[in-house]
Order: structure tokens, then sequence, then C-alpha cells
């Protein structure tokens, strides 16, 4: 993604609670740093915190006009849930690459007989090329937090994009809170490595 | 400077910079956000959560009167509710600067209705502004409050949750103030009696006269010239979505839907081959044009419902003929979407509404609901809130199933502590005078949370951070004339079961308010205990996942003997509400400190 001359397309999607919007903020923080760079993002709000998806459209270019992600046009999934993955693969862009955190959050409806989790699909899902799978949760509980599998998930996307490692920890750093500042570099750093090995 | 502010966050802003010095509103998505930007900035612009969105009106246009610039924001839904002091107002038009903020929710992401409340400006003749991004949602404020000041008129500043739930870059600037101009005694202007009125009527008309013409000269209705062949005009956040799609078109922006620059648009019509109108909703713009004997494309290709995204507003083009590579196979991809598990909202773990849910269910009642969080009743696996309309609506529909005549079940009301302040206490009055036979359940969790946690007058406090006395809902409920009413403890099962039985065999009107606060608002409420499976007393019935259906509840792999799954509690999501405890047919869950 080194040319941002066309408008650029990170879809970032999950489940209330897990950081999807402070992904998105940090990445937008990130964009608006940056000279010339036009930056839109649409969120969802409301019913997030009781149990819904969560998602975030951010766009970036040297104009972007409008704030929504077409379907087929995303360049980038973020993906911090498998389910969640699936409902958005449809706007992955042919040549685009979803990364796929490996955490599931079954609904409560599904315990009860009243939804299926989709475990067929995403075993083709994770099969494929485009799709790299990273376990955010392990890593940030090896750094000793597991609140930190957001920003291991950050690192992972930042190392799809070409910005300059400083801008990302800078923006990190106005972002999280001070005392776990060390435990989210290192998760940063995790996800990012974790990427480039992929 | 530039941040990337939403267009809500640029309203506030923009309201800090263009002086407003009073906003009142009630929340409402995808309003609620302006206002409690706007209070970052209470040091100089007075704001508070008002009752109900005509309250907030009241209180913006007293402020008008008080010769101060003042803002209102509302939801569509509550654009209804202000309609009537809105009406008004433009009759007498302004002494201190007006806006009133209206977010509509073209798709219904978080809302009943789906309305175009363009309309409102046309049947209150007063300007209605369309900004397209958070820069011009800023600066549109400035320019309605300018407006306002010099055609004395109300205006409309009409978002969507597109542009009020999406940011984009926004220039920041100093605050301008705006002296208070003072109380200004004025009868023949303020005061609508016919007299006065029918001539204030003539200069209301007269007043959109003038718009019209400045309409048709300002830069607010802009000329993009592009290829010639196709000629677009749209405005608002819509107009994005049109550029997306066609880039090398030529565009007409309108900033003012209303009145209509007609002659900038004849202009714009005879310079192009072929024109269409691309406008969310109703063919509002549309109809003036087609009235006008200018021949556009619009509706007939464009969906009347739904919000524009690129790929539906494509979708229109290439129904028209126009052949658009990148949008052509758009359609296939969206009709035919992954299966992935739905998430439907469910109570939060711990949320009061649950028990006095769950005991509604237990005895089958019929219910009349309304507009809040306990809309989640509504769905599986509860499914036990049968009518659900509008804020307030609850309390006198309720009334009304009764004197219809024949009901099998008993019928009980379901309203919320801010929705019985916003619009049910003048329903309970009606009630207990009419002397109605009515059980109303007002689920109180002492805050506005469907919205996000506003205050209201239950709260502890204001939002300019003035601590408040909380008003008594069971002293209300008497001062209108209830003489049966209960406080019931939501966490308490048998209790609720108890007092609905009690109630609805009860003659006359009778009031039960539950009295747990809210697990996420004020403050996510952190328990001092916790409830836990007990794996050997667990026969995997899943009565309490099927009933409770809480986010706390997870399965493993852990069996009984018998090979049925055993649930767990998650101690992060868990805050102790025995709810799930008191339906165990086995007693195997019990509370942990």
């Amino acid at each position: 993604m080194a040319n941002y001359k066309e408008t650029q397309n990170v879809l970032i999607v999950g489940c209330g609670g897990q950081g999807v919007i402070l992904a998105s903020n940090i990445l937008s923080d990130v964009l608006s740093c940056i000279d010339g760079m036009d930056v839109k993002k649409a969120e969802t709000h409301g019913m997030s915190q009781r149990g819904g998806s969560v998602h975030a459209q951010v766009r970036f270019g040297e104009k972007v006009y409008a704030p929504f992600i077409s379907p087929g046009e995303a360049q980038v999934i973020l993906a911090f849930e498998e389910a969640e993955g699936l409902r958005w693969n449809h706007y992955l862009a042919k040549d685009g690459v979803m990364i796929l955190n490996q955490d599931r959050i079954i609904p409560p409806l599904a315990f009860v007989g009243m939804a299926d989790y989709p475990d067929d699909a995403l075993v083709e899902l994770k099969k494929r090329d485009d799709v790299k799978c990273i376990d955010a949760n392990k890593m940030a509980k090896e750094i000793g937090n597991v609140k930190v599998a957001s920003v291991v998930l950050l690192g992972a996307l930042a190392a799809m994009l070409d910005f300059p490692e400083n801008v990302w920890k800078e923006n990190l750093q106005k972002r999280v809170p001070a005392k776990a500042l060390e435990a989210n570099m290192k998760a940063f750093d995790a996800g990012f490595a974790a990427m480039k090995a992929l | 400077m530039k941040a990337l502010l939403s267009g809500n966050e640029a309203i506030a802003r923009g309201a800090y910079e263009y002086g407003v010095k009073v906003a009142s509103a009630y929340p409402g998505t995808p309003s609620s956000e302006i206002l409690k930007n706007t209070a970052e900035y209470k040091d100089v612009i007075y704001v508070e959560w008002a009752t109900n969105e005509k309250v907030a009106t009241e209180v913006a246009i007293g402020a008008s009167f008080g010769g101060s610039r003042t803002m209102t924001t509302m939801k569509s839904a509550g654009a209804n509710v202000a309609c009537d002091p809105l009406v008004a107002f433009t009759h007498a038009g302004v002494n201190g600067g007006f806006v009133m903020v209206i977010c509509g929710d073209p798709g219904m992401a978080s809302s009943s209705t789906e309305q175009d409340d363009r309309y409102f400006a046309k049947l209150a003749r007063c300007p209605i502004l369309e900004p397209s991004d958070s820069q011009e949602a800023k600066e549109f404020v400035g320019l309605a409050l300018d407006l306002s000041e010099k055609f004395d008129i109300p205006v409309i500043l009409r978002s969507t949750t597109g542009l009020s739930h999406s940011k984009s870059l926004v220039e920041l600037g100093e605050r301008t103030e705006h002296e208070c101009k003072g109380f200004e005694r004025n009868i023949a202007k303020n005061c609508l009696l016919p007299a006065y009125a029918r001539k204030l009527r003539t200069w209301l008309i007269e007043r959109e006269r003038l718009l019209t013409e400045w309409g048709n000269e300002s830069d607010i209705n802009r000329i993009e010239p592009g290829d010639k062949k196709i000629g677009i005009i749209s405005s608002g956040v819509t107009y994005q979505a049109a550029k997306e799609v066609m880039p090398n078109a030529s565009f007409l922006k309108l900033g003012m839907t209303f009145p209509l620059p007609m002659e900038k648009i004849k202009k714009f019509a005879a310079s192009v081959e072929k024109l269409f109108v691309v406008e969310e909703l109703e063919p509002f713009i549309e109809e003036h044009i087609k009235a006008a004997g200018i021949p556009v494309i619009g509706k007939e290709v464009l969906p009347m419902e739904g919000e524009f995204t690129p790929d539906r507003i494509a979708a229109g083009f290439i129904k028209a003929g126009i052949d658009l590579p990148r949008w052509k196979d758009m359609a296939n991809i969206v009709a035919n979407p992954p299966k992935s598990v739905p998430r439907m909202p469910v109570q939060c773990a711990g949320c009061p509404h649950r028990g006095i849910s769950m005991a509604i269910k237990k005895l089958d009642l019929n219910v009349c609901g309304d507009i809040g969080c306990y809309d989640l009743i509504t769905l599986p696996p509860f499914e036990i809130m049968h009518t659900d309309l509008e804020m307030g609506g609850s309390v006198s529909n309720a009334v009304g199933v009764v004197r219809a005549g024949k009901q099998d079940k008993p019928t009980v009301a379901v309203i919320g502590d801010s929705t019985f302040f916003h619009s049910g206490m003048t329903g309970l009055l009606n009630a207990a005078y009419n002397k109605s036979n009515l059980t109303l359940l007002i689920f109180n969790n002492s805050i506005t949370g469907m919205t996000g946690g506003q205050f209201n007058p239950g709260t502890e406090y204001t939002l300019s951070g003035v601590p408040a006395d909380p008003v008594s809902i069971p002293e209300i409920c008497k001062a209108l004339g209830v003489k049966d009413v209960h406080v019931v403890d939501p966490y308490d099962y048998k209790a609720c079961l108890d007092v609905l039985k009690e109630t609805t065999a009860h003659e006359g009107v009778s009031v039960v308010m539950t009295n747990r606060p809210c697990m996420l608002y004020p403050k996510k409420y952190v328990a001092p205990q916790k409830c836990e499976v007990v794996a050997d007393k667990c026969i995997g019935c899943h009565i309490c996942l099927k009933q409770c259906t809480c986010p706390a509840f997870e399965l493993t792999e852990q069996t009984t003997d018998k090979g049925k799954l055993i649930p767990r509690i998650n101690p992060d999501d868990c805050v102790g509400c025995t709810i799930c405890a008191q339906i165990c047919p086995k007693d195997a869950i019990r509370e942990v400190k």
C-alpha cells in the first residue's frame, strides 16, 4: 500500500469491548499527522455495548469523498474476532489482506440453540492465502496483560501500511494509560513482527 | 490547526466558535454526542439536558428572546416532539441567532422511524442547511446563526447518521463572542395572537422570498462544472457518496435545501444533457424541480428508503443506463453476503431490567412498551413487549387497550425513568384523572441508558456539573393522583412476581418502580460479589442460559455425568445479581464474595 494517491480502505471489525474503536482512533491519529493526507472514518454507535458487532471504516488518500467503504474495496480488513471477519469478508478487495485474530466470542443466543456459530465456514476462510491468522490474545497473555491484544492487532496492521514506526508509537502513547505503556509498546512490536513473519 | 472530528463533534465546535451561549437538548441517536461535546465548553456555553425536545427547543427559543445565540439538538423523532414551538417561532422570528440541529437516521440504525426532516423546514417555512462533511458541519453552524439574525428566522441544521457518526478533518478556529442583546419587549412580534400572527405570516412568506434570493446568489449552493453529459444535484453526506460514484460529472451541491435556489437550479439544468437528483429518502428536491417543468431523473432509479451508500447510488445510475465499470459487480456482492452468526443486542450482565422482564414473561402479560434499553425485550428470547411506537406512548396505549373492552390477559405499560420524565408523566396524570385501569411499570435505572448514559432529573448531577436533587418517581406518581405505588427490587425475582400479580389484579391505576441502577452508567458497576455454577449439582438443563440470556454465561467442555454441557459464569462479567441462582431448579448456582 505504498501509493496513497488512490483512496485506501482499512476496515476494522470485532465485538463491543474488544478495542476496535481504540485501534481505529490510533490509525486515524497517525493518518492525521501526515501532510496532505485526507482522512475519513465511519464507525458504529449505539447497540455495540450490548453485545453487538462493532466496525470502523477508515479511508485515506489525496482526496476522500464518501466516509463509507464499498463492498470488495477494503485493502485491509483487521478482524478482532473470527465470525466478524467472516461477516465482512465480502468487503475485502481482490488484492486485499484480512488479518484474522483467532478469538471466538459466542453470542448468548448460540448457547440456547437460536443461532449457529459458523465453524465450517471459518475452517474454509482460514485456509485462504489472503487471510493471515494471528493469536493476539495468546501473545497479550505472554506479555502479561490480556488487555493489550488490541494493540498486538494494531501492530499487525502497521506492518501492512508504510508509515514510520515512531509516528505509530507517539500516537499509541497518547491513547493508552501511562502505567500500561510498556506492555502496549511490547504488544505493538510483537504484532508488527508476527505479521512481517507471515 | 486541524483535527479529525465527527460531524457531531464539529457541530459542537461550531457552537463554541460562533458564539452560542445557551444549548439545550434531549439525547437521541445519532444526535446525542453534540451536546456532550458542547459541554466541553461549559465555561462559556450554558448546557443542559432538558426533559424532552419540546422543552429543549423552548429553552433555546427563550435564550433567543433573551438576546443570545442559542442551539438545540435532537434526533428526527425528537423533532416531531419539538415541531410545535418551531412552527410558532418561525412566525415570530429571533432576537439572538437560533439553530435547531436535527439528526436523521436513514437506514434506521437506531431509530424506530425513517423520516425526511427537510419537510420540517417546508412546514415551518424556515431555512434548512445540509453540511456534507465535518468542516462544513462546523462552518454551517456559524452560517445558520448569521442567517438567523440577518433574516429574523430560526434555522434548521440537518445532519444524518452518515455525517454525525463519521469523522473528517476540520480546521479549528477561535471563539468569536456575540454579546447578549438583552430581552426585547415586542408584543406584536413575539405574541402569536391572530391579530399579530396574520401580519407575521405575511412577513414569513416575504422572508422566504428573500432567503430564496440569497440562496440563488450564495456559494452555499455551488455549481461544480464537470462532464456536461451528466449533471447531479445533491446535498449533505449523500453528495459525498454521489461524488464517490461519479467524480467527473457536473454537480450542483446544495448547502441549503429549503428554500431551494430555483434560478440556480434552472441555470445548472440548462448546462447539462441529463439531470439527476441524488437525495436520500423522499423526492423533496425532485418534486420542486419537476413542478418547475424541468426534466429530471430521481426516484425512478434510486431507492426511497435506507442510507445512500455509494454502491446503492451506483446501482441507480446503472439502472438509468450509465456504464460504471467500478460498480457493475457490486450489486452481486451485496446481494450475497457471507452467513455469519447474528449478534443481537442483549441485556447487560446484571441489568436491572432482567428480573422484572422474566417475571412479566412468566405471568404472560400484555405489554405496551416504550423507547429505551428495555426495548430489547421485544427481541428473542423474551419477545414480551407487544406494542412499542414512540416516546411516552406506553402509558396511554395501555389505558386505551383496557378501554377497548376485551383482553384475555392483564395489560401493563412499561416505561423507563427518562422516558417517563420525557412524556410519560402527562399520560399518567390523564390515566389517574380519568379513573383508568392501568398498571404502569417504571423500569428505573436512574440514567438515560440507551443513548449512552445522559443525566436526567433522577440523577445526582446536571450536565453542567452542578449537584442536582434527584427527583422521587414514587412521589411524582402520588402527586399525579396515583394512590397504589410500589417500589420493587428487580434482583428479587419472587418479589417481582408478587408485585405484578397484586397490581394487575388491582382496579384503578397502580405504579411499580424498580430501584437498581444501570450497570454501565454513570460508571461501570464493579460488583463485590459474583455467582458461580456448582458443577456437582448442575444437571445441564440450561434453564439459566435460556431464561436469563446473560452475557456472563459461557459453555465450556465440562459436562455432567449424563454428558450435558455445564455452563460457566465468567467472573469478569458477572455482577452477582443472583437472578440465575433464583431460577435454578437444582440450586446449582451460588454467590461467592
